[in-house]
């Protein structure tokens, strides 16, 4: 089960709205998709390392040499908003 | 001008443009009239770049056939999840639509420079989350052997325009089968490569360690061949190492001491019968060819989509908060500061199916939760890479069935996330091991195509598909749909 509070909460974190209808169909199939990958809690993983990635690589380095990028023009061409070359938001609420 | 390109592979293509049969521009214009004939009825296009593709045609024609590489002028489609510069990328998501990347992702500036002709691309489920493309913000594709069925996902779009003759080849991404099960479901070759063999550079991320770019082609050979043309070592993608060698063409024909595990867990109660037959006629031809089969036990491979449910989407959270409506795609027309700004922004911009998934990682991921689930995943993700690599001291190669049933109806699992999710069963534990696998067709069951997923160790593609080849030889099942169920806005193809 998860709480309504806790929907509310998440859904904060991940800057997202949820209309009240969507809201409690959310809170329904999130704790039902919670509840079925509860089943790892039952495992006794203790000693096991966690993987991040299934092929081990280590320190990957590049020579550390300057290469031409993007223009401005073009970093800035798909941006909803730009003025100057840089990129307009609304303020800080 | 009368070509026709229904069942033909990137092979032949190749090989009616080195014979001088075809004009690199009529292979392209043959390939357009088949998208205009059929594509209205399959809709695997989200965008058809009609006025590209004959440029680039026309450039091939104009270089003498002496000077030309081994595959210019052969067409390929692509899902809209790779960068394609100056060809809008959508992802199948409202919150891109409209955007047109300023670079090419790796495997398309490869194809690019190899002369390969990109006709479009692919719709598939919006950000590449789903196994139906029925979460496609713009469109549903159809399975080509049944129009009221899924093409399965999310690379929908790459297999049904594969099976439907719409291109030879198409690029797909498999993250937790993806490539896969719509290959099986559609009746064509689909291969998910090593983790690491293939740049990500440009494919737009999901789930950053289990995504990988891959073929989907009428027959391995044709994968083996675009395998090696998309492979390789990637200063841009550090996660990427290349394969130990070009995989070549795959001519084995048999398969005399091959050790054939077959996974006991996917062949059980949760398969549907019908596949069950083909399973085991499959079995039967790596016999005739001098294969072994035995069955062989990985109990941590059951627990291999709970893991990917916490694992994928907590990936994807964090992916994807980079759409705030700032520097690309969709922005709210309405908003009072920049908190309401990305809020509204990404609730506009965003299908149910991917604010379910950040939602279920920003959960996982979230304070208290992180030890309980995200790293449980984890702890898991390492019991199956090591029960996959028990079981490759004993056998070359494990198998199963690709898909636990065939294709399902439209319609028919949308409403319940979990049974979609469970779709997967099969495809999912590769994926979190990094392994390399193939889905080759290997019969029907009632009229719909049923696919064999081979797994090998990691950069066994060569091995792979040298298998591979040897088995659908030997079971030599038909790959071109009858299309025979149009609806009655569009005329019979007779008539076109």
């Amino acid at each position: 089960m998860i709480s309504r509070q806790e929907v509310e909460h998440v859904a904060r974190l991940a800057r997202l709205h949820f209309e009240e209808e969507e809201l409690l169909r959310l809170q329904s199939e999130l704790g039902r998709i919670i509840g079925y990958v509860e089943q790892l809690a039952e495992l006794d993983l203790s000693g096991l390392e966690t993987t991040s990635h299934a092929v081990a690589l280590k320190n990957v380095m590049r020579p550390d040499e300057p290469e031409p990028g993007l223009s401005q023009a073009e970093a800035t061409a798909n941006g909803p908003a730009i003025e100057r070359g840089q990129f307009v938001v609304p303020r800080i609420g | 001008m009368g070509l026709d390109v229904t069942g033909l592979t990137g092979w032949r293509c190749r090989e009616l443009l080195t014979a001088g049969e075809v004009s690199a521009t009529e292979l392209v214009q043959a390939y357009l009239e088949r998208i205009s004939v059929v594509d209205a009825r399959v809709q695997a296009y989200l965008l058809v770049d009609e006025e590209g593709a004959l440029a680039a045609a026309a450039a091939v024609d104009a270089k003498p056939r002496d000077a030309r590489g081994p595959w210019e002028g052969v067409p390929i489609a692509l899902k809209d999840i790779l960068c394609t510069k100056g060809l809008e990328t959508t992802c199948a998501s409202r919150i891109l639509k409209g955007y047109i990347p300023p670079y090419d992702a790796t495997v398309i500036a490869k194809l690019r420079r190899a002369g390969l002709i990109f006709l479009g691309k692919l719709n598939m489920d919006e950000f590449a989350m789903g196994s139906s493309t029925e979460n496609s913000a713009f469109q549903t594709t159809r399975n080509p052997w049944d129009l009221e069925r899924v093409p399965g996902g999310s690379s929908g779009g790459s297999a049904a325009c594969v099976a439907a003759s719409e291109a030879p080849w198409a690029l797909g991404t498999d993250t937790g089968g993806s490539i896969r099960q719509p290959a099986s479901l559609c009746g064509v070759v689909g291969l998910k490569p090593t983790y690491g063999a293939v740049s990500r550079y440009g494919l737009v991320a999901f789930a950053s360690s289990l995504d990988q770019v891959g073929p989907l082609t009428r027959d391995v050979r044709d994968a083996a061949v675009l395998l090696d043309l998309i492979a390789g070592r990637d200063p841009r993608d550090s996660t990427s190492v290349g394969l130990p060698e070009p995989v070549g063409l795959p001519e084995r024909s048999a398969l005399e001491g091959v050790r054939f595990g077959v996974i006991k867990e996917f062949i059980g109660e949760t398969c549907e019968a019908g596949v069950r037959d083909v399973f085991a006629s499959a079995v039967d031809a790596i016999g005739s060819l001098g294969g072994v089969c035995e069955e062989v036990s990985l109990p941590s491979v059951e627990r291999g989509v709970a893991a990917y449910y916490l694992i994928a989407p907590s990936e994807a959270s964090s992916n994807l908060a980079r759409f705030d409506g700032v520097r690309y795609g969709h922005r709210t027309s309405q908003a009072a500061d920049l908190y309401e700004m990305y809020v509204r922004t990404r609730s506009e911009g965003f299908g149910p199916e991917v604010k379910r998934r950040i939602m279920i990682g920003t959960y996982a991921l979230s304070a208290g939760y992180y030890d309980a689930y995200y790293a449980q995943a984890q702890r898991t993700r390492t019991l199956i890479i090591r029960d996959f690599s028990q079981a490759f001291e004993r056998f070359d190669f494990l198998i199963s069935p690709t898909s636990p049933t065939v294709a399902f109806r439209l319609g028919e699992r949308t409403a319940d996330p979990l049974a979609m999710y469970l779709s997967d069963l099969c495809t999912i534990p590769v994926n979190l091991a990094g392994l390399p696998a193939i889905s080759i067709p290997a019969g029907f069951s009632a009229g719909l195509p049923v696919g064999l997923q081979l797994v090998g160790p990691h950069f066994s593609e060569k091995e792979l598909l040298g298998a591979a080849h040897a088995l659908e030889q030997r079971l030599a099942v038909e790959t071109v749909p009858p299309l025979t169920v149009p609806p009655l806005t569009v005329p019979p193809l007779s008539e076109v």
